[in-house]
């Protein structure tokens, strides 16, 4: 069960978008969701999602997969979806009247534009992780947020944490499925009962869990220690992020297409 | 010639407040290249006593010399710590990376090696432990003697002259034990002073010299041969002798002439020919 949780799925591939620069990406990535929101018009959203399946199709992620990251969110789309169909009251004649409701043609097109730009917001974003490795995209967090550190963010630590967090969740996920057989083991029951009875099974399991963690955080910083960590300074790499023509060919064809999208908001 | 690690007269204890010793007037020298391993029960201060030897602990008398540097000389630490490399029990929590080699090349990014020199010196210790065909796969998907390599490579990679094991073994399945042991002994065979603190009567046999440690003191010392010869001594203090050693004390006390050197699975096997011929 716990197996099937996934964060930042990635699929190891060789395309131009899975070699690109990852703050390139990155970047790409927000822009994109900034002009989603920009050019909400029926057109600039209709070539969003044609820009959508262009870099799928690049990268040769399967579009099923987009199918699988929605799976999730599909209450939230749903239900916003309804939301904005019911209350966007428009000039016209009412559609449908339902009771106290009435739909206008405004709530339809708006709720279906809304659903759509959302799916487009997690198909793009999932696209970012499908084709960068998690620790390659915090290398690119790291890199991004360099300048911060002039006002003393602590960029280092925060990269630093992201990763341990990475490497330890498949590790701590194996360690709570053994902690729950324990448990089942001595009777505890964790599949049925009623909804707070499950919640105070939980107790059991958490507090090992927390006491184990500890544990390993203090066996780590050890472990670290004695391979010379003194922090961020004076560290250096054995990837070091480089930003060759290649990406500069990918930042420029994708300035352009967002342009284009950006410049649909001209005609509506 | 330098010693590799030298303690003297060692007093340590977790909490001042008390007056039990952990670790309680130890005095040892290893030489360049030797293989020592350290015995002891549980609580016999063998752990702790590993950590001062590359200043995780620092002794509350007595000094510990790494080549010659005391370990509370501060501006030094990380000499020490690339000198005297340390591996611990729980290999999932000295894994700091979500690759094989970016783990593997975690201290060296730490000591500021250029990012080139870090690219041949990880590849160098990833082959010299045998995980070089795992160089791009996720930790968590190794075996644990796999795994436990990844970790000993992590440290390799600082070059260090002396090796730390820390019952390095303990958590391993006897396949695991079998290639992490492997990996010991070619490292020793690369010139690498290897210091082990084990439970495995086995693995102390293939040692140059094994120390018995007991309540914070050192109480036998001497060649695998010279210890373990010793069987009820051994037994005194809550240690197995190793099978070979067992079966030759039980044939010398059914009256069958056996040497007393007998520790080794080979040499035991070869007695028992010479006694059958």
């Amino acid at each position: 069960m716990l197996r099937d949780i996934t964060i930042g799925q990635h699929f190891p591939g060789n395309s131009v978008l899975h070699r690109c620069d990852p703050r390139l990406k990155l970047v790409g990535t927000i822009a994109y969701i900034i002009v989603l929101f920009v050019a909400s018009n029926p057109l600039g959203i209709a070539l969003s999602l044609a820009l959508l399946a262009l870099l799928y199709t690049v990268a040769k992620i399967p579009y099923r997969l987009i199918l699988k990251s929605l799976k999730p969110i599909v209450p939230i789309i749903v239900f916003t979806a309804v939301l904005n169909l019911f209350f966007i009251t428009g000039e016209g004649e009412p559609l449908v009247r339902l009771w106290i409701f009435s739909i206008y043609e405004e709530g339809v097109s708006y709720a279906v534009l809304m659903a759509v730009r959302v799916v487009a917001l997690i198909a793009g974003t999932s696209l970012l992780t499908y084709t960068t490795s998690p620790i390659v995209l915090t290398d690119a967090i790291e890199s991004l947020l360099r300048p911060l550190q002039k006002l003393h963010f602590p960029v280092h630590e925060l990269a630093m944490m992201m990763t341990i967090a990475l490497r330890f969740i498949p590790t701590l996920i194996e360690e709570t499925e053994k902690i729950m057989n324990a448990q089942k083991a001595r009777g505890a029951k964790l599949d049925n009962g009623k909804f707070s009875e499950r919640i105070r099974a939980l107790i059991p399991i958490l507090i090992p869990l927390f006491i184990s963690a500890f544990r390993r955080a203090d066996e780590l910083a050890m472990a670290m220690e004695c391979r010379c960590y003194h922090g961020g300074e004076g560290r250096t790499r054995l990837k070091v992020l480089h930003f060759g023509k290649l990406d500069v060919q990918c930042a420029l064809a994708l300035t352009v297409l967002l342009g284009i999208i950006l410049s649909t908001t001209l005609l509506f | 010639m330098e010693p590799m690690l030298k303690a003297q007269d060692v007093h340590f204890r977790y909490d001042p407040e008390r007056p039990d010793y952990a670790v309680d007037g130890v005095s040892l020298e290893v030489k360049r290249g030797e293989f020592v391993a350290v015995l002891g029960g549980n609580g016999s201060g063998k752990s702790t006593l590993a950590k001062h030897f590359n200043a995780i602990l620092l002794p509350e008398t007595g000094t510990v010399l790494v080549e010659g540097i005391d370990t509370r000389t501060e501006e030094k630490l990380y000499d020490i710590r690339q000198k005297a490399g340390m591996v611990f029990q729980n290999p999932d929590n000295q894994i700091v990376a979500t690759i094989v080699e970016e783990d593997v090349a975690f201290a060296l990014e730490n000591l500021g090696v250029p990012s080139e020199q870090i690219r041949t010196r990880v590849d160098e210790a990833m082959q010299m432990t045998g995980i070089y065909e795992f160089r791009e796969k996720a930790p968590y998907k190794l075996s644990g003697g796999q795994k436990q390599r990844v970790a000993i490579a992590g440290v390799i990679a600082m070059r260090p002259d002396c090796l730390i094991l820390d019952e390095a073994t303990a958590m391993l399945d006897p396949r695991g034990r079998a290639a992490v042991m492997q990996t010991i002994h070619s490292l020793r065979a690369a010139g690498i002073t290897i210091v082990s603190i084990t439970h495995y009567m086995e693995e102390a046999a293939q040692a140059d010299r094994v120390l018995v440690m007991s309540r914070g003191r050192i109480v036998m010392e001497g060649t695998p041969e010279e210890v373990f010869s010793q069987t009820e001594r051994v037994k005194r203090y809550r240690l197995d002798v190793p099978q070979a050693a067992e079966l030759r004390d039980e044939l010398a006390a059914a009256g069958l002439p056996m040497p007393a050197n007998v520790i080794t699975p080979e040499a035991c096997a070869k007695a028992l020919y010479d006694l059958l011929r």
